[in-house]
């Protein structure tokens, strides 16, 4: 009898097995071709064909070759007739009188031989410079009052020299040279972040980490009134050119604005979790009012508050974290209320009867049941936010974000640029390692 | 009665030792969340002070300017409310480009996120000594913010989507891979044994024995993380990357007569952010199973 009646109910499985497997080979060729064709619209919506066209190439090339090496600047002021050695051609990298680099030689007040790599060299006299290259000669160009006269050793202009009456540009293996009528400049590339412990007018430039230590250790002082150590720390922290105090600061205040964020809105979140829970709050007015309230300040989004706060205090740390406390304010005030209303009714019950007040069951019954799940998610987001404020400092102007994109706005210290995001990557990493290690020390301890 | 009440403490010495044990401990307990509890207020209070003084406003002059630039937007708003309409058809453009973003790089990202996973989950991994070398790399792409890609890549191929496509793409692959090399561990080892004694290769192994059984709750992992991005586009859009987020930049800077626009954007937003939440979270609770 069983058996009979099995038979239609067999039957019935072989059909609906049939048809699922039918459904689900559907969505196995289904799902990647949707996938791709959306793949082809974004290729015309985001016009990639046209992509080829507007990158700049050469853009990237510098941002590749300036991230890990630097160019010294020979310049000769082919109307006060003075020359100069310059970093980068910045005021703040500039030789000191009586300094050069080892690969300039000066030879007169305003003749210079600069030996470039390649087996290349240029040589500044006056107004005149001459550039040789192995294999091919000598490039002379010469500044005459308001004419600029290029002389080859073959009398034709390869293609790696651009003349016109206004400026000729040498762009050789080893270096690169520029003249116009106002100055003459030869460029050097050499590896390496200069002058990223000490600027040229420290003592201690240019001095090996063996020399530094043993005169760290030693008595003799270099500055005078200070220890020699306290000097070297001095020169680092105060350095000009990499800016060592504002970009640590700046670092500093992108973690205060995550961390004053984060704290700030689990504290205000977790009172009015309580009023938004469904076990915690008799009125239901008041349950629907919270929670619309969270919606709302998750779903205005960290963009918009941001924009609102920093009309109202200005660029700087304190906008940041307030945008973040607001947004984060409504994310906590969801996630702590779903987490009071899965809490163990005995615990509290228990409490209750030994007579406890209803804050004194709160204090005993319900914050250790939810203080795991709390910890972990504000750990969590107090990572995450460390990135944001990266973000919203480079929309407000502050902390980290705010010397990123103006590093890259100037759109030349590329080496500072790949600085920052090392030190950024460097920053969201520890926060990464600290919240997870406190996440696990306090949950499971 | 005292006297009776305090006898079985007289006549038993462990248990009394017992009950100065625990109050000690209670103490250093207490103690140690006395001071936790001081510290932690200290730096709110010294980090607040500190923020305040490196703000270019003050916080106590803030709060009182606070609802002047929503009034001004609100006012104005108010006197163009026919407008409204108008000016959402004109920015639903920009924002489909928005969406669009966080769409592509969820997928882009996801699709990453789960070679890396894949590659770096103890037992499934294609070449078992290369694991850490997958993890750090997920690591550092988690560790990225997006706005670091975005920034260098707009000097590099232009203002547009490209770049904040790829930018929330590379943050996404680390992200979650992270999640789903979790989800990975939980999978159950027997179809890929069964699939491996039948001679599968790598490749049929993980389509056909892992990602069956993974695939639900890695949907969920991306409906999240899309919801995530669509914040992420938009913020990128006010750096420069396109979509919505660029025309509230013009329109915010451009100042009083556009506060129209921003409005209108700023409702545009606020309904794309609600919906897609809502969305999201329907199915990702339907997918692990919830009701």
């Amino acid at each position: 009898m069983t058996a009979i009646a099995d038979i239609p109910a067999q039957s019935d499985w072989k059909d609906t097995a049939t048809a699922r497997i039918t459904r689900k080979r559907l969505i196995a060729f289904s799902a990647p071709l949707v996938i791709l064709t959306y793949f082809v619209y974004l290729f015309f919506a985001f016009d990639i064909s046209g992509l080829a066209g507007r990158a700049r190439m050469d853009n990237a090339a510098v941002l590749v070759a300036d991230s890990y090496s630097y160019k010294t600047h020979v310049t000769h002021d082919n109307r006060r007739g003075d020359l100069s050695i310059a970093i980068e051609g910045e005021n703040k990298g500039t030789y000191p009188d009586g300094m050069t680099p080892d690969f300039v030689t000066l030879t007169g007040e305003s003749t210079a031989r600069i030996a470039l790599t390649a087996g290349e060299s240029a040589k500044i006299d006056g107004a005149t410079l001459r550039y040789s290259v192995p294999g091919y000669g000598t490039v002379t160009v010469t500044v005459e009052g308001r004419k600029i006269s290029l002389v080859t050793p073959d009398d034709t202009v390869p293609d790696w020299i651009s003349s016109s009456s206004s400026r000729v540009t040498i762009t050789g293996k080893g270096g690169r040279a520029s003249v116009t009528r106002a100055r003459t400049e030869v460029f050097r590339y050499s590896y390496g972040w200069e002058l990223f412990w000490f600027t040229l007018d420290s003592p201690f430039y240019g001095k090996s980490p063996v020399e530094l230590l043993g005169l760290a250790l030693s008595g003799d002082r270099v500055v005078a009134d200070k220890s020699n150590f306290a000097a070297m720390v001095d020169g680092v922290w105060n350095n000009a050119m990499w800016r060592h105090k504002d970009v640590l600061w700046a670092i500093f205040e992108t973690i205060l604005m995550a961390f004053l964020g984060t704290m700030g809105a689990a504290i205000i979140a977790l009172p009015l979790a309580f009023l938004a829970a469904r076990n915690f709050s008799p009125f239901i007015a008041v349950r629907f009012g919270f929670r619309r309230l969270f919606d709302f300040v998750r779903g205005v989004d960290g963009l918009i508050w941001t924009i609102i706060l920093s009309r109202a205090f200005g660029p700087g740390p304190l906008t940041g974290a307030l945008a973040i406390l607001l947004t984060d304010t409504g994310s906590f005030g969801k996630m702590f209320s779903e987490a009071l209303e899965n809490v163990d009714d005995k615990q509290i019950e228990g409490i209750q009867s030994t007579g406890a007040k209803p804050l004194q069951r709160y204090r005993f019954g319900v914050i250790p049941q939810i203080t795991p799940v709390l910890l972990s998610q504000v750990l969590y987001y107090l990572e995450s936010n460390t990135r944001s404020a990266t973000i919203i400092g480079a929309i407000t102007g502050g902390g980290i974000g705010l010397l990123l994109t103006q590093a890259i706005i100037t759109q030349k210290d590329w080496e500072e640029v790949s600085y920052y995001i090392v030190l950024i990557i460097l920053m969201v990493m520890l926060m990464d390692w600290i919240s997870g290690m406190l996440r696990r020390k306090l949950i499971k301890g | 009665m005292t006297e009776k009440a305090l006898g079985p403490d007289i006549e038993n010495p462990r248990l009394r030792e017992v009950r100065e044990a625990y109050a000690a401990m209670t103490r250093t307990k207490q103690m140690y969340g006395g001071i936790v509890m001081v510290v932690f207020v200290a730096l709110m209070a010294s980090g607040f002070m500190l923020a305040d003084s490196r703000n270019a406003g003050g916080f106590w002059d803030g709060i009182l300017n606070i609802f002047i630039f929503p009034g001004e937007v609100l006012s104005e708003a108010a006197g163009k409310a026919t407008l409204l309409p108008g000016l959402m058809v004109k920015f639903f453009p920009s924002l489909i480009e928005t969406i669009n973003i966080a769409a592509a790089s969820t997928l882009v990202g996801a699709l990453l996120a789960i070679v890396l996973s894949l590659l770096s989950t103890r037992g499934l991994a294609r070449f078992p000594r290369l694991i850490p070398v997958f993890r750090r790399m997920m690591d550092i792409s988690r560790a990225v913010p997006e706005i670091v890609i975005a920034l260098v890549l707009i000097f590099i191929l232009g203002s547009g989507p490209v770049p904040a496509m790829i930018a929330i793409a590379f943050h996404t692959s680390g992200a979650l891979g992270k999640l789903f090399s979790e989800v990975n561990e939980n999978a159950s080892m027997k179809p890929i044994e069964g699939l491996q004694s039948v001679g599968a290769n790598w490749t049929q192994r993980m389509l056909l024995g892992v990602i069956p059984q993974v695939a639900p709750n890695w949907l969920s992992y991306a409906l999240l993380r899309f919801e995530i991005n669509i914040r992420a586009s938009a913020i990128l859009g006010f750096v420069g990357a396109g979509g919505i987020g660029y025309d509230l930049k013009n329109a915010f800077s451009w100042g009083l007569g556009r506060y129209d626009e921003v409005a209108a954007i700023f409702i545009l937003l606020f309904l794309t952010i609600v919906f897609f939440d809502q969305l999201s979270s329907h199915y990702r609770n339907k997918l692990v199973g919830k009701t």
